[in-house]
């Protein structure tokens, strides 16, 4: 198996705070990564300095074994176009309506014809089980759980080779959370893409992961293939699976 | 706190803001000159910054040119010099009232607008997603409406102007016994063309500053509705002083002698 991304060493402050201490983290070829780590920990940080949405202090981030840690401009956008990412929130244009959400990196990134572009973003909402008249919708009049399926179905729109999935199943109920697992498991596996996702739900972690890494205190404290999360043997992330109070994880109050 | 440490961190942070938005300033500009263009996207502003702000332009220029007329004819009337009115009144409105009336409703109208709309994008995530759709956020969300205020500010004082001497004219001639022939004789004969292009040049300028501060606080906002909040404020506030401020300059440098 060959890394499709990989992090070497990756720092990121913010003033005096450092939420990233030194992460390494590989993720191979069409496997399915979640990092698991309670709210604070940096697991949106982490996505982000891959994404190029951030820049991180120090260390290197290879996509393909390209180093991507500082390019910019058109060569970004490059390697943007084999990523896809579902937000927390959706991040849905209010602007747009929705199959013009699903097709903007079509329209936009690739310079698709607008009428192609329709017709694709119809087939991949029908994907994620939504029917051709909520394509023609405005995002604002979809449930939580609708606006989720329109974001899994832009992030799928252009084929992408890396999928990132902030939060998939946050704020959803225990039922359409299984739901939106198993599209994310389907799509992922259609597309035969990569995928990485940050929860703390543990259910959806073991559900959609071959592997799972626990981040702590900026630095990736345990990493294994999800069967073995069970016998980590590390006190760190037998609380975290097991949602107990007291341990060595000490919630930070104060952000 | 020992007062130089204040002061010296007031300084830094008011240095640090210059930094941001100098290099705000230069992708922006970068993006006007570099594809891709969204002609498409320009024109939706166009409508919204340039057409929709029309009524709103309009009726202030109106009330502008009908209260210069009455204030320079009390004023002129102390020396007899109530005459002057049409000259005085297309001077004021073309050089000076026009541009600036409309800068300052465009700033409560449009940076507000702007400031709301990508605050709420940057902290509901949207302006990362276009990042990777493969989409670079400042030609897409702030280039079209730069280049739209830039475009529709001069065309909105243009109108202004005109409604500004027709308001100065309806009371000169309904309320101050004007002849209604001999006050657009005088108007025009007195009007030359660097009045009127000066006053379109500023208005130009005040549309890029609009649309600049209304992006620039956008991109900035922190937190929630709160911070949107606060970035619509320093919009239309930031917008308001810099179009005062460049109003000088621009008269200082555009009649230099």
């Amino acid at each position: 198996m060959t890394a499709k991304i990989q992090l070497i060493g990756v720092k990121k402050r913010f003033g005096p705070k450092v939420v990233l201490d030194g992460v390494d983290l590989t993720i191979d070829k069409q496997s399915s990564v979640v990092i698991i780590g309670g709210s604070g920990t940096g697991k949106s940080v982490t996505i982000k300095s891959i994404l190029g949405i951030l820049r991180p202090d120090e260390g290197t981030i290879l996509v393909d074994g390209e180093d991507v840690t500082h390019i910019n401009g058109s060569a970004r956008d490059r390697v943007m176009r084999q990523f896809g990412m579902l937000f927390q929130g959706g991040a849905l244009f209010d602007s747009l309506p929705v199959w013009e959400n699903v097709a903007f990196g079509l329209i936009q990134g690739r310079g698709v014809a607008r009428a192609k572009a329709r017709d694709i973003a119809i087939q991949k909402l029908a994907k994620v089980g939504l029917t051709e008249d909520v394509a023609f919708l405005s995002p604002a009049e979809l449930s939580g759980g609708m606006q989720k399926r329109v974001g899994l179905a832009r992030a799928i729109a252009a084929d992408p080779e890396i999928i990132f999935f902030d939060e998939p199943t946050t704020g959803l109920d225990p039922i359409m959370a299984d739901i939106i697992n198993d599209l994310i498991i389907s799509t992922v596996k259609d597309v035969g893409a990569t995928a990485l996702s940050i929860t703390h739900d543990m259910v959806s972690a073991r559900k959609i992961s071959d592997k799972i890494a626990m981040l702590y205190g900026g630095k990736i404290i345990w990493q294994g293939p999800t069967g073995e999360i069970d016998h980590s043997g590390n006190p760190y992330v037998e609380q975290f699976i097991h949602g107990r109070a007291e341990g060595p994880i000490k919630m930070a109050v104060k952000a | 706190m020992n007062p130089f440490a204040s002061i010296g961190s007031a300084t830094v942070t008011v240095l640090a803001h210059i930094g941001r938005l100098a290099q705000f300033t230069g992708q922006a500009l970068a993006g006007v000159v570099s594809p891709p263009i969204y002609t498409r996207l320009i024109l939706g502003q166009m409508v919204r910054i340039g057409f929709y702000s029309l009524p709103v332009v309009g009726l202030t220029a109106f009330f502008t040119g009908g209260v210069l007329a009455l204030q320079i004819y009390l004023g002129g009337n102390r020396f007899g010099a109530e005459a002057i009115v049409p000259q005085v009144v297309v001077l004021g409105i073309t050089r000076e009232l026009g541009p600036v009336i409309a800068g300052l409703m465009i700033a409560g109208r449009v940076a507000a607008a702007i400031a709301a709309e990508i605050g709420t994008m940057k902290v509901t995530e949207q302006i990362d997603a276009l990042t990777t759709l493969a989409t670079n956020p400042i030609k897409y969300l702030v280039v079209p409406r730069i280049v739209a205020a830039v475009i529709s500010m001069p065309i909105l004082t243009a109108i202004g102007d005109s409604i500004g001497v027709m308001g100065g004219y309806v009371v000169s001639v309904y309320s101050l016994d004007f002849n209604g022939t001999s006050y657009l004789k005088n108007t025009v004969d007195f009007a030359h063309q660097d009045d009127i292009t000066s006053g379109l040049i500023k208005a130009a300028v005040f549309g890029f500053v609009v649309a600049l501060m209304g992006c620039y606080n956008g991109f900035n906002s922190k937190g929630g509705a709160q911070g949107v909040g606060n970035a619509t404020t320093a919009a239309v506030v930031t917008s308001s002083i810099l179009i005062l401020a460049a109003d000088y300059v621009l008269t200082a440098l555009l009649f230099h002698k």
